[in-house]
């Protein structure tokens, strides 16, 4: 479960299938922030005082120059102590092409290119067989799921999407959007304080969505507005017309916060904590990898009480859900094979099918491949 | 049913020609823009072609009047001897109205769609012979007249056409504004007696430092060139470029100041109001003092901002009307979406609750209710147009309290300025200055009227506009 404390949801902005829902902090939290090194080289946001204590974070996939030589992304989101806060991130060093490089020279941020992030959070997740069934490949046995691709889409392509970000109008107090297209919850961004958001509102663009996403982008209509209606029978005087319109924002955010944002807020997540500092825990979620209901993956900073500070999420499109369900249960069962098909109630070459059709099929022996196909030969 | 369908129609292109400059919005592009309108030009001009040469007569843009007086001049073939007669005087007079170099750039656009009936040739002879000062347009704007000459046919006398089409043979010139220009080529003194855009081609020929020059053109600058000039020739230290902006018109001043940084605007404060006051009294004129309590609810939410191209003009218009309003009511209260009180420092930024302020406004109770805003209510979407209806309808059927919606921007997907509510009568707005005539035309948009009160309506205007009698 995902505790959305601190938030609110505001009204709805649509602009053609997409659908904008603000979130707003009542109490901005201030001791966690964007690396000021961020802000000084891409928003020119005037320091904070050098002795205030406060933590900071870099999201994944971030690209600066940072203190060293060549602009490289931070590596996974991070977690900085007020001690530390020249540390250099964990990074990866990045290659441009003559004229990418020459656009990083002007000190813009940018996201990394498409799969890389991607590839990165899955990764993270999956580190291959652990114990050395002799059905596995010697391949499989040494470099895990490694090369694991998985392919998604920057949210230029996202038709509509940048339209959307362009005339969307910025709460007071905003610290978050959830991003529906097509009414599908695309992605779930939060930072902790309004001038962060306000400074990474359009990085949405250079985001990462998964190829349902694109698709409904593609041949969605547009998404109606949740207009205001009042029911003219209970207005006797203006106090109640004051109530009436009151009402109808209480009833968007029940009803958002219940239907539209319910299969991110009530999956059950497993988490990864990858670091904790001071106050705050990163950790990286993954969801329970249930068919048919929306699955997202991302990472989550939260305080002692629960309260989430940051919070980016990818929703994972109904084959990379497939494929996550099988390795989890294959994890789960210690990558035996007998055990995972019981678990799945299939039978083994059924098992070796469905391994092959998700893209795993180098993982497995070939002479255990080509035993399976003959015995689903036979049976059918 | 169909009179007050043409009555809805006229009203639907009145509102984009008062609005729309084919110009990118916050919503929507350029090209959207452009196609939408043409297509209501296009509309009223083959459906209600009387109509659509009266609307020359409202205070329509300039870009508008441009397009309408062209179309009819494409399509005279269409029109009857007396519809002929009707429309060359009400666009003679627009002609004489529109500043002159978007009257050269309507001749230039006829030339390119090669429209040269005799009622053209006319019409640009005519307007031509009016000009006060051939030999300073020669100047000024000399490309755009040698077309129109060339176009209608003309003989322009004395030393003009050997100006215009042989600037070469002549040794010297009689005219003094001739001479000057021919000195102006080898001597950098006498550039400086040239109205400004002629002259800054021959200072950038003699390379002339940009602050030098600012500092001694600055006698010739034009009321709105010193406008537009006065932050840059500043910046240079070009102290003598100094616009009296007590004098400027009340929608520019505002767009001017909203130009200027937070903190200029905060440190220059008495003076920027002082300014934005004395425009609006002027503006007012005698109906100063005469609306009773009014209550403003003024969009500064982040689509004020507008485009690129319109930079912050409907919060400007806002803005403009936020001064206005205090000159015309006796009682007056704004309401700024943005919760913000002090108007000289507003910017264009946050969501549009505006159903929430609609109902702070009618809480106070005031005599008028002006709304100038976008349309597009988004914090929760619709509520402002259901509190308005609710309020009509239900506790206010009796009209005690006058609302009008102003709206500064053309939707082009709606082909029409956006409406909160069909009960609330919506006009689209260009400049705060049209305000007072705009609440008057805005109550036929209520539906109530049909076509033959809007038809005398416009007569009424037309012959105000001809200068007769009515």
């Amino acid at each position: 479960m995902i505790e959305p404390a601190g938030l609110t949801t505001r009204p709805a902005q649509v602009w053609g299938g997409v659908r904008l829902v603000p979130l707003v902090r009542e109490t901005p939290i201030e001791d966690l922030r964007l690396d000021v090194r961020l802000h000084d080289a891409d928003f020119g946001v005037v320091a904070v005082d050098a002795r205030t204590d406060y933590w900071s974070y870099i999201p994944h996939g971030y690209v600066a120059t940072w203190g060293d030589d060549a602009p490289a992304a931070a590596y996974g989101t991070q977690l900085l102590s007020p001690a530390e806060r020249t540390r250099t991130p964990d990074r990866m060093a990045l290659r441009f092409h003559r004229r990418m490089a020459r656009r990083v020279a002007k000190n813009r941020l940018r996201f990394l290119p498409l799969h890389l992030a991607l590839e990165g959070y899955l990764a993270l997740h999956f580190g291959g067989p652990e114990i050395a069934w002799r059905e596995w490949s010697h391949r499989a046995i040494s470099h895990g799921l490694s090369p694991r691709v998985e392919e998604a889409y920057t949210g230029a392509v996202v038709r509509g999407l940048d339209d959307a970000l362009r005339v969307f109008e910025i709460h007071a107090g905003q610290c978050g959007v959830l991003l529906y297209v097509a009414d599908a919850l695309a992605s779930a961004f939060v930072v902790p304080r309004p001038a962060d958001y306000r400074a990474l509102h359009g990085t949405l663009l250079l985001d990462l969505y998964g190829e349902l996403i694109y698709h409904y982008a593609m041949l969605s209509m547009p998404v109606p507005d949740f207009g205001a209606r009042i029911a003219d029978a209970n207005v006797r005087s203006l106090a109640d017309l004051r109530a009436e319109a009151a009402r109808q924002r209480e009833e968007w955010t029940a009803f958002h916060d219940e239907v539209m944002a319910g299969g991110l807020l009530g999956a059950d997540y497993t988490y990864e904590h990858v670091y904790e500092l001071g106050p705050y825990r990163l950790s990286r979620f993954l969801p329970p990898f249930e068919r048919r209901r929306d699955n997202h993956i991302g990472e989550l900073i939260t305080d002692e009480s629960g309260q989430v500070a940051y919070l980016k999420t990818f929703r994972l499109s109904e084959n990379q859900v497939r494929r996550g369900h099988l390795l989890t249960v294959l994890a789960a069962n210690d990558w035996s094979l007998p055990g995972t098909a019981a678990a799945l109630g299939v039978t083994e070459p059924e098992l070796g099918r469905r391994i092959e059709n998700a893209g795993f099929g180098h993982l497995l022996r070939q002479d255990v491949r080509d035993h399976y196909r003959a015995r689903r030969s036979h049976a059918g | 049913m169909a009179d007050l369908i043409a009555a809805d129609d006229v009203l639907l292109f009145v509102n984009a020609a008062i609005t729309s400059t084919g110009q990118r919005e916050f919503h929507s592009g350029a090209e959207e823009q452009g196609l939408s309108l043409g297509f209501l030009h296009r509309y009223l001009l083959v459906n209600y072609r009387d109509l659509y040469a009266a609307t020359l007569a409202l205070d329509i843009n300039d870009h508008n009047a441009a397009l309408i007086v062209r179309n009819l001049l494409v399509t005279a073939a269409e029109a009857d001897a007396e519809q002929r007669r009707a429309e060359g005087r009400l666009i003679a007079r627009r002609l004489e109205l529109l500043p002159p170099q978007r009257v050269y750039a309507l001749f230039r656009e006829l030339r390119r769609a090669r429209v040269n009936n005799r009622r053209t040739r006319a019409i640009m002879r005519d307007w031509l012979a009016a000009r006060p000062d051939p030999a300073f347009d020669a100047v000024k704007y000399r490309g755009a007249v040698k077309d129109a000459v060339r176009h209608a046919h003309l003989r322009p006398d004395g030393e003009l056409g050997p100006f215009l089409f042989a600037f070469r043979r002549p040794a010297a010139y009689t005219t003094p504004i001739l001479e000057t220009w021919r000195r102006a080529h080898y001597d950098q003194t006498a550039l400086y007696a040239l109205p400004y855009t002629v002259a800054e081609g021959f200072a950038a020929k003699h390379r002339i430092p940009r602050a030098a020059f600012l500092e001694r053109i600055a006698p010739r600058l034009t009321r709105l060139e010193r406008l537009r000039l006065q932050e840059s020739a500043r910046e240079r230290g070009a102290g003598a470029v100094r616009a009296d902006l007590t004098t400027m018109p009340l929608t520019r001043l505002a767009s001017y100041v909203l130009g200027l940084s937070l903190d200029e605007r905060a440190r220059r404060r008495g003076e920027l109001t002082e300014a934005l006051r004395a425009s609006a009294r002027r503006t007012a004129g005698d109906q100063a003092g005469r609306w009773g309590r009014v209550v403003a609810v003024l969009d500064d939410s982040f689509s004020a901002y507008g485009s690129g191209t319109k930079r912050r003009r409907p919060l400007a218009v806002a803005l403009a009307c936020h001064f206005l309003l205090e000159a015309l009511a006796a009682d007056y209260t704004p309401l700024w979406l943005s919760g913000r009180d002090d108007a000289l420092l507003v910017h264009p930024y946050g969501a549009t609750p505006l159903g929430e302020r609609v109902l702070d406004g009618l809480d106070l109770g005031p005599d008028r209710l002006v709304i100038v805003s976008d349309g597009w209510d988004n914090a929760p979407p619709g509520l402002a147009g259901e509190v308005l209806r609710v309020w009509r309808t239900r506790l206010d059927p009796g009209h005690t309290c006058g609302v009008v919606h102003l709206n500064p921007v053309y939707d082009a997907d709606g082909f029409d300025v956006r409406r909160l509510t069909p009960v609330v009568p919506t006009a689209g707005i260009r400049d705060a200055e049209d305000l007072v005539a705009l609440t008057e035309l805005a109550r036929f948009a209520e539906g109530r009227t049909g076509l033959p009160e809007l038809r005398a309506h416009l007569d009424r205007r037309v012959a105000a506009f001809l200068g007769e009698d009515t």
